[in-house]
């Protein structure tokens, strides 16, 4: 498939999952409907397809100054089922932004799906920042799924940060995260997920900190709206001198429902781990306070849960 | 300006808390609402930015009636309220409040005109999230900065000195005086502080939900007792005499 093959609805998507202005600056992989739409590699950023999965292998190596790369697919139509195996191989002392996110487009009454299989292989000393946006859009019934597998491995002191975020319109997720922690290593996971009408939604972590100073610090912020259902399970278990932190705040509008579940394991004497989570409706005090600066109600419930969603840059 | 006729307000079990009251509220004046706790000041304030509906009574704002106007109309109308205790919000920032106080996208000047009123530099604070990060005096001069962005007709503070330390409370002091000069518009501040009172063109005393005197500050600090000792039982003049 040429770059000019990308349609009109990937473009549109593009837009909203990754900033998308035409082109990419750097190295990129853009998938549309269970195939490659356009690649390119750059001199520290090496994309090679695989040859016996659907998918890639990123190959990153440490650069003069901070890449990028752009991994990002869409589902344009209904029928499809996605599955990709991607594959981050993070050399030594690389630093790196990493822009994923998917978009699904349904266009009747029968189901679209993309489901990416994300492994990251993380080197001593190197550091990831991840940013994926999730986002389902069409006509019809449709239900639009995406289903991100992600496992992790850091390696001595590595860091990777990830930002994750579902937008609107995904019917059905399952999102399952496991990670793997080595010494000195540090995972950070922002999570924020949006559902509304019957949208159901569920994350799933499991960390293992073995390395000495290792450190994990899961956020999850989620709204559910409507009549939607969210469930956040986390699990850290440190078995060795190791912080953890897990935290799910979830805001209910409507007859939204949420099941959180953060689990904690301690394994050595030093290591320390906390949890936390606060399941409730938006404060009424935060809604008059913004309409006594002018808001309707409507405006500020809106405005309440973009930030809580979003967070303070 | 503003003006209560026969402001009733009973409470949700029935008891009546504002009992009547009849107020005019001048442009370019500061008026000082005081009284004892649970007279009923942070009630009339709440009435006047639409928090609460009279039972009986009308407001007007400019002569129009604004008894039935929603909060969101009142405010837009030209009604500002700092609450007494600051909202907390988790993922908005100082600045992002600001502007949705100031309706526009405020510059950082701007910004840092409104913050350095109440004491604040806005390099340091803007990007603050409006959570428990901030301490209550922080919040507190925050919650007094979104009404200062509103450039409102009509500016209510509802006891800013609660909180604020003595160094940020002189500062607001003189924000109030400053506010007096530059705006054409009213400022009404609940407040028990003599220094707040001292600055006031204007003192209204409620208690038991009835204006119990109005006048200048010379008219009315008598009347307040200010270093009167305990509340007058029997049990106190023991104490003074002991």
């Amino acid at each position: 498939m040429a770059k000019n093959d990308i349609n009109e609805t990937s473009l549109d998507m593009l837009k909203e999952i990754t900033d998308w202005e035409g082109l990419f600056d750097g190295a990129y992989s853009i998938r549309q409907d269970g195939t490659c739409a356009d690649m390119r590699s750059t001199e520290t950023i090496r994309i090679v397809p695989k040859t016996d999965n659907p998918g890639i292998d990123i190959y990153i190596s440490a650069g003069k100054k901070k890449d990028t790369v752009y991994i990002p697919a869409c589902v344009t139509k209904s029928g499809v089922d996605d599955v990709v195996y991607n594959d981050f191989h993070v050399q030594k002392d690389a630093d790196v932004i990493i822009v994923a996110g998917c978009g699904v487009h349904t266009t009747d009454d029968e189901g679209a799906r993309h489901n990416g299989i994300h492994r990251f292989f993380l080197e001593p000393g190197s550091h990831v920042l991840y940013k994926e946006k999730h986002i389902g859009k069409g006509v019809g019934n449709g239900i639009r799924t995406i289903d991100p597998v992600t496992d992790i491995v850091l390696g001595e002191n590595a860091v990777l940060e990830m930002d994750t975020q579902q937008l609107s319109g995904v019917d059905k997720t399952i999102r399952k995260t496991k990670a793997k922690l080595d010494r000195g290593a540090k995972l950070v996971i922002h999570e924020s997920i949006l559902t509304d009408a019957d949208n159901v939604a569920e994350t799933d972590f499991e960390v293992v900190m073995e390395g000495e100073d290792s450190a994990v610090d899961l956020i999850s912020r989620s709204v559910a709206k409507g009549e939607s259902r969210q469930a956040y399970h986390s699990h850290i278990i440190g078995n060795c001198r190791c912080t953890g932190h897990s935290e799910c705040d979830a805001i209910l509008v409507g007859n939204g429902k949420v099941d959180a579940s953060p689990a904690l394991y301690a394994g050595d004497l030093d290591a320390a781990l906390i949890h936390e989570a606060a399941i409730g409706k938006i404060a009424g005090e935060q809604i008059i306070k913004l309409q006594t600066l002018g808001l309707t109600e409507e405006e500020a419930e809106e405005k309440i849960i973009e930030g809580f969603l979003t967070g303070v840059e | 300006m503003l003006t209560l006729q026969n402001i009733h307000w009973d409470l949700p079990d029935g008891g009546e808390l504002i009992k009547g009251v009849d107020l005019e509220i001048l442009p370019g004046k500061l008026t000082v609402i005081t009284g004892p706790n649970g007279g009923g000041k942070t009630s009339l304030a709440k009435l006047i930015a639409g928090l609460y509906t009279p039972t009986e009574g009308k407001i007007f704002l400019n002569g129009e009636d604004i008894t039935d106007k929603s909060i969101t109309e009142r405010a837009k109308a030209g009604i500002a309220y700092a609450f007494q205790q600051p909202v907390r919000f988790k993922g908005l920032s100082v600045k992002q409040l600001l502007q949705i106080a100031s309706g526009t996208e405020m510059k950082e000047f701007e910004m840092c005109h409104v913050l350095e009123k109440v004491g604040l530099c806005a390099a340091e604070y803007m990007h603050r999230p409006l959570d428990t990060h901030l301490s209550g005096g922080e919040s507190k001069r925050i919650e007094i900065a979104t009404v200062l962005a509103r450039n409102a007709q009509v500016m209510i503070f509802d006891e800013p000195e609660a909180g604020i330390d003595l160094w940020s409370f002189s500062s607001l002091i003189d924000t109030f005086e400053k506010l007096k000069t530059e705006k054409s518009g009213a400022l009404l501040i609940i407040s028990h502080q003599e220094r707040i009172l001292n600055i006031a063109d204007e003192i209204v005393l409620i208690a038991d939900g009835q204006i119990r005197a109005q006048g200048s500050r010379d008219d009315v600090m008598p009347q307040l007792n200010i270093n009167g000792r305990g509340c007058g039982c029997p049990l106190g003049r023991e104490v003074v005499n002991g």
